[in-house]
Protein backbone atom coordinates (compact mmCIF):
# COMPACT_ATOMS: atom_id res chain seq x y z
CA UNK A 1 0.00 0.00 0.00
CA UNK A 2 1.19 3.77 -1.33
CA UNK A 3 1.75 6.11 2.29
CA UNK A 4 -0.05 8.77 2.55
CA UNK A 5 2.57 12.08 1.08
CA UNK A 6 4.07 14.30 3.99
CA UNK A 7 2.37 17.39 2.78
CA UNK A 8 1.59 19.66 5.44
CA UNK A 9 -2.29 19.43 5.18
CA UNK A 10 -2.23 15.96 5.30
CA UNK A 11 0.18 16.05 8.04
CA UNK A 12 -2.05 18.79 10.16
CA UNK A 13 -5.15 16.58 8.99
CA UNK A 14 -4.36 13.24 10.17
CA UNK A 15 -2.75 14.12 13.40
CA UNK A 16 -5.60 16.29 14.37
CA UNK A 17 -7.78 13.80 13.28
CA UNK A 18 -6.22 10.81 15.40
CA UNK A 19 -6.04 12.98 18.47
CA UNK A 20 -9.37 14.27 18.15
CA UNK A 21 -10.93 10.71 17.69
CA UNK A 22 -8.53 9.31 20.52
CA UNK A 23 -9.64 11.89 22.64
CA UNK A 24 -13.21 11.25 22.18
CA UNK A 25 -12.36 7.76 23.12
CA UNK A 26 -11.42 8.58 25.89
CA UNK A 27 -14.02 11.14 27.33
CA UNK A 28 -16.44 7.82 26.96
CA UNK A 29 -14.40 5.36 28.77
CA UNK A 30 -13.83 8.09 31.24
CA UNK A 31 -17.62 8.45 31.82
CA UNK A 32 -18.01 4.91 32.48
CA UNK A 33 -15.05 4.63 34.44
CA UNK A 34 -16.06 7.93 36.85
CA UNK A 35 -18.42 6.17 39.18
CA UNK A 36 -16.47 2.75 39.62
CA UNK A 37 -13.22 4.96 40.70
CA UNK A 38 -15.26 7.10 42.83
CA UNK A 39 -16.83 4.05 44.59
CA UNK A 40 -13.94 2.21 45.21
CA UNK A 41 -12.09 5.18 46.61
CA UNK A 42 -15.38 5.21 48.90
CA UNK A 43 -15.21 1.50 49.52
CA UNK A 44 -11.28 1.56 50.34
CA UNK A 45 -12.12 4.63 52.84
CA UNK A 46 -14.83 2.37 54.45
CA UNK A 47 -13.10 -0.67 55.02
CA UNK A 48 -9.80 1.26 55.76
CA UNK A 49 -12.35 2.97 58.80
CA UNK A 50 -13.40 -0.43 59.84
CA UNK A 51 -10.16 -1.65 60.07
CA UNK A 52 -8.98 0.75 62.36
CA UNK A 53 -11.93 0.83 64.46
CA UNK A 54 -11.02 -2.71 65.51
CA UNK A 55 -12.65 -4.18 62.42
CA UNK A 56 -16.57 -4.52 64.22
CA UNK A 57 -19.18 -3.23 62.71
CA UNK A 58 -19.26 0.67 62.32
CA UNK A 59 -20.78 3.46 60.70
CA UNK A 60 -18.90 6.61 59.59
CA UNK A 61 -20.32 8.73 56.41
CA UNK A 62 -18.16 8.87 53.41
CA UNK A 63 -17.66 12.61 53.86
CA UNK A 64 -15.31 13.79 56.24
CA UNK A 65 -17.17 15.03 59.24
CA UNK A 66 -14.67 17.87 59.81
CA UNK A 67 -11.57 19.18 58.04
CA UNK A 68 -8.93 20.36 60.99
CA UNK A 69 -6.38 22.76 59.57
CA UNK A 70 -3.52 22.82 61.99
CA UNK A 71 -0.10 23.98 61.16
CA UNK A 72 3.40 22.21 61.61
CA UNK A 73 6.60 23.05 63.13
CA UNK A 74 7.81 24.51 59.66
CA UNK A 75 4.92 26.57 59.54
CA UNK A 76 2.80 24.72 56.78
CA UNK A 77 -0.69 24.23 57.33
CA UNK A 78 -2.13 20.79 57.16
CA UNK A 79 -5.62 19.66 56.46
CA UNK A 80 -6.72 16.32 59.02
CA UNK A 81 -10.04 15.02 57.68
CA UNK A 82 -12.09 13.07 60.90
CA UNK A 83 -14.32 10.97 60.28
CA UNK A 84 -16.86 10.50 63.36
CA UNK A 85 -17.50 6.75 64.05
CA UNK A 86 -20.37 5.18 65.92
CA UNK A 87 -21.05 1.77 66.24
CA UNK A 88 -23.86 -0.43 64.73
CA UNK A 89 -26.16 0.47 67.63
CA UNK A 90 -25.75 4.41 66.69
CA UNK A 91 -23.07 4.97 69.99
CA UNK A 92 -19.99 7.03 69.32
CA UNK A 93 -17.23 4.86 69.19
CA UNK A 94 -14.71 7.52 68.53
CA UNK A 95 -12.94 8.92 65.63
CA UNK A 96 -10.35 8.03 62.47
CA UNK A 97 -8.37 10.49 61.54
CA UNK A 98 -6.77 10.99 57.94
CA UNK A 99 -3.36 12.13 58.20
CA UNK A 100 -0.73 13.10 55.36
CA UNK A 101 3.39 12.81 56.17
CA UNK A 102 6.16 12.71 53.79
CA UNK A 103 7.37 9.18 54.18
CA UNK A 104 11.03 7.46 52.76
CA UNK A 105 9.78 7.38 49.14
CA UNK A 106 6.81 9.92 49.44
CA UNK A 107 3.70 11.09 50.39
CA UNK A 108 2.12 8.53 53.47
CA UNK A 109 -1.34 8.30 54.02
CA UNK A 110 -2.37 7.33 57.00
CA UNK A 111 -5.75 6.70 58.71
CA UNK A 112 -6.10 5.90 62.70
CA UNK A 113 -8.90 5.33 64.76
CA UNK A 114 -8.69 6.47 68.25
CA UNK A 115 -12.06 5.70 70.67
CA UNK A 116 -13.38 8.11 72.70
CA UNK A 117 -10.94 8.79 75.07
CA UNK A 118 -8.08 9.16 72.49
CA UNK A 119 -6.59 5.60 72.69
CA UNK A 120 -4.84 4.53 69.44
CA UNK A 121 -7.57 1.54 68.09
CA UNK A 122 -6.16 1.11 65.31
CA UNK A 123 -3.81 2.06 61.48
CA UNK A 124 -4.41 1.35 58.21
CA UNK A 125 -2.46 2.73 55.27
CA UNK A 126 -4.17 4.34 52.74
CA UNK A 127 -1.67 4.95 50.42
CA UNK A 128 1.94 5.09 50.19
CA UNK A 129 5.16 4.44 48.36
CA UNK A 130 7.51 3.20 50.85
CA UNK A 131 10.41 0.57 50.02
CA UNK A 132 8.93 -2.78 49.20
CA UNK A 133 10.67 -5.47 52.09
CA UNK A 134 11.82 -2.13 54.50
CA UNK A 135 9.55 1.04 54.89
CA UNK A 136 6.22 -1.00 53.14
CA UNK A 137 6.06 -3.40 56.20
CA UNK A 138 4.67 -0.35 58.14
CA UNK A 139 0.73 -1.77 57.31
CA UNK A 140 1.62 -4.51 59.44
CA UNK A 141 4.73 -3.34 61.87
CA UNK A 142 2.83 -1.38 64.34
CA UNK A 143 -0.12 -3.97 64.36
CA UNK A 144 -1.97 -5.27 67.10
CA UNK A 145 0.34 -7.90 68.48
CA UNK A 146 3.60 -7.46 66.01
CA UNK A 147 6.45 -5.76 67.23
CA UNK A 148 5.99 -2.36 66.88
CA UNK A 149 2.19 -2.33 68.33
CA UNK A 150 1.18 0.80 68.93
CA UNK A 151 -2.43 -0.62 69.32
CA UNK A 152 -3.83 0.04 73.29
CA UNK A 153 -1.39 3.35 73.63
CA UNK A 154 -2.27 6.92 74.13
CA UNK A 155 -0.42 9.00 71.74
CA UNK A 156 -1.13 12.16 74.65
CA UNK A 157 2.61 12.05 75.21
CA UNK A 158 4.33 11.86 71.66
CA UNK A 159 4.92 8.18 70.55
CA UNK A 160 8.66 7.95 69.04
CA UNK A 161 11.01 5.22 68.28
CA UNK A 162 12.80 3.54 71.07
CA UNK A 163 16.41 4.73 69.01
CA UNK A 164 14.99 8.65 69.93
CA UNK A 165 15.43 10.38 73.33
CA UNK A 166 12.63 13.16 74.31
CA UNK A 167 13.27 15.88 75.73
CA UNK A 168 14.23 14.61 79.21
CA UNK A 169 16.29 11.79 77.50
CA UNK A 170 13.62 9.05 78.25
CA UNK A 171 13.62 6.76 75.13
CA UNK A 172 10.85 6.02 73.02
CA UNK A 173 8.14 3.09 73.55
CA UNK A 174 7.82 1.95 70.00
CA UNK A 175 9.91 -0.49 68.09
CA UNK A 176 10.91 1.18 64.98
CA UNK A 177 11.09 -1.46 61.52
CA UNK A 178 14.07 -2.70 61.13
CA UNK A 179 16.40 -0.80 58.39
CA UNK A 180 13.67 1.75 58.05
CA UNK A 181 13.63 4.31 60.56
CA UNK A 182 12.30 6.96 58.66
CA UNK A 183 9.56 5.38 57.40
CA UNK A 184 8.91 4.79 61.19
CA UNK A 185 9.67 7.93 62.53
CA UNK A 186 7.32 9.38 59.95
CA UNK A 187 5.00 7.45 60.40
CA UNK A 188 4.77 8.31 64.49
CA UNK A 189 4.58 11.51 63.14
CA UNK A 190 1.82 11.00 61.68
CA UNK A 191 0.14 9.74 64.22
CA UNK A 192 1.41 11.91 66.52
CA UNK A 193 -0.72 14.84 64.31
CA UNK A 194 -3.71 12.89 63.72
CA UNK A 195 -3.87 12.94 67.53
CA UNK A 196 -3.67 16.68 68.10
CA UNK A 197 -6.00 16.57 65.00
CA UNK A 198 -8.43 14.51 67.16
CA UNK A 199 -8.34 16.72 70.02
CA UNK A 200 -8.80 19.28 68.41
CA UNK A 201 -11.76 18.11 66.17
CA UNK A 202 -13.23 17.33 69.91
CA UNK A 203 -12.86 21.03 70.62
CA UNK A 204 -15.00 21.92 67.64
CA UNK A 205 -17.49 19.29 68.30
CA UNK A 206 -18.30 21.03 72.00
CA UNK A 207 -19.29 23.61 69.83
CA UNK A 208 -17.69 26.56 71.27
CA UNK A 209 -16.24 29.09 68.94
CA UNK A 210 -13.82 30.43 71.63
CA UNK A 211 -12.82 26.84 71.79
CA UNK A 212 -11.68 27.17 68.26
CA UNK A 213 -10.07 30.28 68.01
CA UNK A 214 -8.18 29.26 71.06
CA UNK A 215 -6.91 26.20 69.62
CA UNK A 216 -6.34 27.89 66.48
CA UNK A 217 -3.92 30.55 68.44
CA UNK A 218 -2.76 34.03 67.34
CA UNK A 219 -1.51 32.13 63.67
CA UNK A 220 -2.45 34.42 61.04
CA UNK A 221 -3.60 31.96 58.67
CA UNK A 222 -5.89 30.99 60.75
CA UNK A 223 -8.57 32.67 59.43
CA UNK A 224 -9.65 29.62 57.57
CA UNK A 225 -12.37 26.27 57.29
CA UNK A 226 -12.22 25.34 61.22
CA UNK A 227 -12.42 29.02 62.52
CA UNK A 228 -14.64 30.68 59.79
CA UNK A 229 -17.18 27.44 59.84
CA UNK A 230 -17.37 27.64 63.67
CA UNK A 231 -18.21 31.47 63.55
CA UNK A 232 -20.52 31.57 60.51
CA UNK A 233 -23.91 30.76 61.60
CA UNK A 234 -26.27 28.07 59.85
CA UNK A 235 -25.79 25.38 57.88
CA UNK A 236 -22.38 24.61 59.10
CA UNK A 237 -23.01 24.72 62.38
CA UNK A 238 -25.20 21.32 61.75
CA UNK A 239 -21.95 19.26 61.32
CA UNK A 240 -20.35 20.01 64.74
CA UNK A 241 -24.00 19.69 66.55
CA UNK A 242 -24.60 16.27 64.86
CA UNK A 243 -21.01 15.34 66.46
CA UNK A 244 -22.07 16.31 69.45
CA UNK A 245 -25.26 14.17 69.80
CA UNK A 246 -22.77 10.94 68.67
CA UNK A 247 -20.18 11.78 71.15
CA UNK A 248 -22.88 12.33 74.26
CA UNK B 1 3.73 -15.28 7.76
CA UNK B 2 3.10 -17.88 9.89
CA UNK B 3 1.38 -16.29 12.96
CA UNK B 4 2.45 -19.27 15.16
CA UNK B 5 6.28 -18.30 14.74
CA UNK B 6 5.35 -14.69 15.23
CA UNK B 7 4.54 -15.51 18.41
CA UNK B 8 7.26 -18.09 19.16
CA UNK B 9 9.78 -14.83 17.78
CA UNK B 10 8.01 -12.33 20.62
CA UNK B 11 8.81 -15.02 23.08
CA UNK B 12 11.99 -16.79 22.39
CA UNK B 13 14.54 -15.10 19.65
CA UNK B 14 13.00 -11.81 19.88
CA UNK B 15 12.11 -11.40 23.57
CA UNK B 16 11.68 -8.18 24.58
CA UNK B 17 13.46 -8.02 28.40
CA UNK B 18 16.41 -10.88 27.32
CA UNK B 19 17.11 -9.91 24.05
CA UNK B 20 16.06 -6.78 22.62
CA UNK B 21 16.94 -4.93 25.95
CA UNK B 22 13.97 -2.95 25.53
CA UNK B 23 11.83 -1.55 28.63
CA UNK B 24 14.53 -1.88 31.27
CA UNK B 25 12.68 0.74 33.94
CA UNK B 26 9.55 -1.06 34.14
CA UNK B 27 11.61 -4.66 34.37
CA UNK B 28 13.42 -3.40 37.11
CA UNK B 29 11.34 -1.52 38.90
CA UNK B 30 7.88 -3.71 39.15
CA UNK B 31 9.53 -6.96 39.32
CA UNK B 32 10.04 -6.66 43.48
CA UNK B 33 7.22 -9.97 43.64
CA UNK B 34 6.34 -12.16 41.44
CA UNK B 35 2.35 -10.97 41.35
CA UNK B 36 3.50 -7.26 40.77
CA UNK B 37 5.90 -8.59 37.61
CA UNK B 38 2.94 -10.43 36.17
CA UNK B 39 0.43 -7.50 36.59
CA UNK B 40 2.80 -4.93 35.13
CA UNK B 41 3.35 -8.01 32.07
CA UNK B 42 -0.56 -7.90 31.42
CA UNK B 43 -0.93 -4.78 31.38
CA UNK B 44 2.17 -3.76 28.91
CA UNK B 45 0.49 -6.61 26.44
CA UNK B 46 -2.28 -5.07 26.62
CA UNK B 47 -1.88 -1.95 25.53
CA UNK B 48 1.05 -3.71 23.58
CA UNK B 49 -1.67 -5.76 21.62
CA UNK B 50 -4.17 -2.50 21.32
CA UNK B 51 -1.90 -0.27 19.59
CA UNK B 52 -0.09 -2.61 17.49
CA UNK B 53 -3.35 -2.99 16.06
CA UNK B 54 -4.15 0.18 15.47
CA UNK B 55 -1.37 1.20 14.52
CA UNK B 56 -0.94 -1.14 11.64
CA UNK B 57 -4.57 -0.44 10.51
CA UNK B 58 -3.25 3.19 9.88
CA UNK B 59 0.06 2.65 8.18
CA UNK B 60 -1.66 3.97 5.16
CA UNK B 61 -2.93 6.60 6.02
CA UNK B 62 0.01 8.10 8.36
CA UNK B 63 2.15 10.32 6.68
CA UNK B 64 5.95 9.76 7.93
CA UNK B 65 6.89 12.47 8.89
CA UNK B 66 4.53 12.69 11.53
CA UNK B 67 4.10 9.14 12.43
CA UNK B 68 6.15 9.09 15.70
CA UNK B 69 3.13 12.09 17.03
CA UNK B 70 0.35 10.26 15.99
CA UNK B 71 1.63 6.48 17.51
CA UNK B 72 2.19 8.38 20.78
CA UNK B 73 -1.16 9.65 20.51
CA UNK B 74 -2.45 6.11 20.04
CA UNK B 75 -0.22 4.66 22.96
CA UNK B 76 -1.40 7.40 25.45
CA UNK B 77 -4.92 7.56 24.89
CA UNK B 78 -4.71 3.41 25.11
CA UNK B 79 -2.48 3.26 28.31
CA UNK B 80 -4.57 5.94 29.78
CA UNK B 81 -8.09 3.78 29.07
CA UNK B 82 -5.95 1.17 30.80
CA UNK B 83 -5.22 3.27 33.61
CA UNK B 84 -8.55 4.43 33.86
CA UNK B 85 -10.09 0.32 33.45
CA UNK B 86 -7.54 -0.80 36.22
CA UNK B 87 -8.48 2.55 38.47
CA UNK B 88 -12.02 1.25 38.57
CA UNK B 89 -12.03 -2.53 38.57
CA UNK B 90 -8.41 -3.59 39.77
CA UNK B 91 -7.53 -2.21 43.07
CA UNK B 92 -5.12 -4.03 44.05
CA UNK B 93 -3.32 -3.87 40.67
CA UNK B 94 -3.57 -0.27 40.99
CA UNK B 95 -2.21 0.34 44.95
CA UNK B 96 0.81 -1.95 43.87
CA UNK B 97 1.37 -0.56 39.96
CA UNK B 98 -0.43 2.38 40.20
CA UNK B 99 2.44 4.66 39.89
CA UNK B 100 3.84 2.55 37.00
CA UNK B 101 0.92 2.00 34.49
CA UNK B 102 1.23 6.00 33.01
CA UNK B 103 4.51 5.26 32.35
CA UNK B 104 3.97 2.73 29.88
CA UNK B 105 3.49 5.08 27.94
CA UNK B 106 7.39 5.54 27.41
CA UNK B 107 7.98 1.84 27.45
CA UNK B 108 10.26 1.06 24.29
CA UNK B 109 8.51 -1.54 23.61
CA UNK B 110 5.00 -0.34 22.58
CA UNK B 111 6.80 2.14 20.19
CA UNK B 112 9.57 -0.12 19.69
CA UNK B 113 7.23 -2.58 18.12
CA UNK B 114 5.04 0.19 16.57
CA UNK B 115 7.60 1.22 14.40
CA UNK B 116 9.50 -1.95 13.37
CA UNK B 117 6.52 -4.28 13.13
CA UNK B 118 3.05 -2.75 12.70
CA UNK B 119 3.98 -0.37 10.36
CA UNK B 120 4.99 -2.52 8.14
CA UNK B 121 3.19 -5.78 8.65
CA UNK B 122 -1.13 -6.40 8.36
CA UNK B 123 -2.85 -5.91 11.59
CA UNK B 124 -3.65 -9.11 12.35
CA UNK B 125 0.22 -10.39 11.90
CA UNK B 126 0.62 -7.26 14.43
CA UNK B 127 -1.92 -8.20 16.71
CA UNK B 128 0.01 -11.69 17.09
CA UNK B 129 3.49 -9.93 16.98
CA UNK B 130 2.14 -7.84 19.85
CA UNK B 131 0.63 -11.04 21.88
CA UNK B 132 4.04 -12.91 21.32
CA UNK B 133 6.42 -9.66 22.83
CA UNK B 134 3.74 -9.05 25.16
CA UNK B 135 4.17 -13.04 26.40
CA UNK B 136 7.57 -12.80 26.13
CA UNK B 137 8.02 -9.83 28.15
CA UNK B 138 5.03 -11.06 30.70
CA UNK B 139 7.01 -13.69 31.22
CA UNK B 140 10.37 -12.48 31.48
CA UNK B 141 8.93 -9.95 34.14
CA UNK B 142 7.24 -12.56 36.02
CA UNK B 143 10.53 -15.44 36.23
CA UNK B 144 12.49 -11.86 37.49
CA UNK B 145 9.66 -11.34 39.77
CA UNK B 146 9.76 -14.72 41.08
CA UNK B 147 13.56 -15.15 41.71
CA UNK B 148 13.33 -11.51 43.22
CA UNK B 149 10.79 -12.52 45.53
CA UNK B 150 11.72 -15.90 46.61
CA UNK B 151 15.08 -14.92 47.79
CA UNK B 152 14.16 -11.60 49.04
CA UNK B 153 11.03 -12.40 50.91
CA UNK B 154 11.09 -15.96 50.91
CA UNK B 155 8.03 -16.37 49.04
CA UNK B 156 6.29 -16.85 46.35
CA UNK B 157 3.18 -14.93 44.77
CA UNK B 158 2.64 -13.80 48.23
CA UNK B 159 2.87 -17.14 49.97
CA UNK B 160 5.76 -17.29 52.16
CA UNK B 161 7.50 -20.58 52.91
CA UNK B 162 10.81 -19.52 54.40
CA UNK B 163 11.40 -17.17 57.43
CA UNK B 164 11.99 -13.91 57.50
CA UNK B 165 15.16 -14.30 59.40
CA UNK B 166 16.84 -16.22 56.50
CA UNK B 167 15.30 -13.37 53.77
CA UNK B 168 18.27 -11.89 51.76
CA UNK B 169 16.68 -8.42 51.45
CA UNK B 170 18.79 -7.04 48.69
CA UNK B 171 16.97 -8.58 46.27
CA UNK B 172 13.84 -6.75 46.74
CA UNK B 173 15.99 -3.33 46.63
CA UNK B 174 16.95 -2.27 43.12
CA UNK B 175 20.51 -3.90 43.15
CA UNK B 176 18.91 -7.00 43.34
CA UNK B 177 17.49 -6.41 40.16
CA UNK B 178 20.49 -5.90 38.16
CA UNK B 179 21.94 -8.89 39.97
CA UNK B 180 19.16 -11.40 39.08
CA UNK B 181 18.66 -9.62 35.37
CA UNK B 182 22.41 -9.68 34.84
CA UNK B 183 22.28 -13.64 35.33
CA UNK B 184 19.05 -14.51 34.07
CA UNK B 185 19.97 -12.48 30.82
CA UNK B 186 22.89 -14.84 31.01
CA UNK B 187 21.33 -18.31 31.31
CA UNK B 188 18.62 -17.56 29.03
CA UNK B 189 21.57 -17.09 26.17
CA UNK B 190 23.20 -19.88 27.36
CA UNK B 191 19.87 -22.18 26.64
CA UNK B 192 19.56 -20.46 23.80
CA UNK B 193 22.40 -21.99 22.04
Amino acid sequence: MKKLESSLLNMVLVLTCVAVIMGAILAAINSVTTDPIAQQEKKALAEGIQKVMGGQQVQASDKADAVIPMVDEKGKTNYYSVYNVSNAQGNAIGAAIQDTVNGFGGNLVVLVGFDNEGIIKGYTLLKHAETPGLGAKADQWFQDGQKGDIVGLSAADSLFVSKDKDKNGNSGKVEAITASTITSRAFLQAVNRAYKAWLKSKGAVAGNADDCNNSCGEKADCGKPCCKDKAATGPTNNKPEQGKEAQQ
Amino acid sequence: MNYLNIIKNGIVKDNPTFVLMLGMCPTLATTTSAQNGLSMGLATMAVLICTNVVISCMKSITPDKVRIPVFIVVIAAFVTILQMIIKAYLPDVDKSLGLFIPLIVVNCIILGRAEAFAAKNTPVASLFDGVGIGLGFTMALTLLGIVREVLGSGSIFGFAFVPEDYNILLFVLAPGAFITLGYLIAIVNKLKK
